[in-house]
């Protein structure tokens, strides 16, 4: 058993660990860490197996920013767990049954089916010296430039969307607005009227009467 | 004992069944659903950098990328409408939100 076997079944028990805390954990921050726990081992992983620029971006798109959104996400609203998991394990045994066949079937046909070993066939396509990071971006930005583009679009467009979805503006707000500020007229500011320089005095009122209704 | 590409895709098969097992019980808590749905992109993603590295194929870790990419927008995106129904309803229970229901 070399080494890279041991490292990934130690990668892989702390990963399936990880991701069963999570679908399992009470409190929502905790299933978020081990979430963040499961895509680092996962990162490993990939790294065993020659994908460094995947792996690094692994960390540093998902844990550094996917995952710190849902912690803040979650941090920020306030559940009612309790409420959440009525019904938890009530759902169990289906969810086992469920799950253990997925798990038996799929490994009946994965462990038999693809007995390829590493020494057939990476020698064409990660050879020595040959950088992985290179020949992604070669292949990248020829034959994929067009879906490039289209993520680069799909990025945009969720940029907008969330925070479109999420701002807020304050009805009580006395801001003014600076579009119109610098538009601002003179005229606009003040008005000149036109009046005469003398008025005619008014008229002198009746003071008795307001006496007599202060008596009354 | 070599590693076999059978070992990498039995792992995120056990990976998939897991996130499976997640929505099963986590049917209420939309926030749980929404990690089990990125684990279930993890085990896909898993799968075909597996299989990028043992065919030979660098493709394979082209549509990782494409996936990471439309993973990301999804989750900020779901998580934006995940603030927006709590602001409205004070709740992210699944059962409650069937305002639409005739």
């Amino acid at each position: 058993m070399s080494v890279t076997t041991g490292l990934f079944y130690f990668f892989a028990a702390i990963l399936l660990f990880a991701a069963f805390r999570v679908i399992t954990a009470r409190n929502p921050v905790h299933a978020v860490l081990f979430l963040v726990l499961t895509f680092f081992q996962a990162s490993l992983i990939w790294m065993l197996l020659k994908a460094e620029f995947l792996s690094l971006s692994l960390v540093l798109v998902y844990v550094g920013a996917v995952m710190v959104l849902f912690l803040f996400v979650v941090m920020m609203l306030d559940i009612n767990i309790e409420r959440l998991r009525q019904g938890f394990w009530k759902h169990f045994p289906l969810a086992a049954v469920v799950g253990i066949f997925i798990v038996f079937e799929m490994s009946a046909v994965l462990m038999g089916g693809f007995r390829v070993t590493d020494d057939v066939a990476t020698t064409g396509a990660v050879a020595e010296g040959v950088s992985n990071t290179r020949e992604l971006g070669k292949l990248l930005y020829t034959h994929y430039l067009y879906p490039l583009e289209v993520a680069a679009a799909i990025l945009l467009v969720g940029m907008v969307a969330a925070i479109a979805l999420t701002l807020r503006q304050r009805k009580d707000s006395r801001a003014i607005d600076p579009d119109q500020q610098v538009r601002v007229k003179s005229k606009d500011r003040m008005v000149v009227l036109k009046m005469a320089a003398t008025q005619p005095a008014l008229p002198v009122q009746e003071q008795p009467v307001a006496e007599a209704e202060n008596k009354a | 004992m070599t590693l076999t590409l059978g070992h990498f895709l039995t792992l995120g098969a056990v990976l998939f069944a897991l996130s499976v097992v997640g929505i099963f019980l986590n049917r209420k808590n939309l926030i749980v659903l929404l990690m089990a749905i990125e684990l279930m992109l993890l085990a896909v993603n898993t799968n075909f950098v597996a299989f990028s590295h043992y065919l030979g194929d660098l493709h394979g870790q082209i549509f990782v990328f494409f996936i990471l990419t439309v993973a990301a927008a999804e989750s900020a995106i779901g998580l934006a409408i995940l603030v927006l129904l709590f602001r409205n309803r004070s709740s992210i229970n699944v059962d409650e939100l069937d305002s639409l229901k005739g």
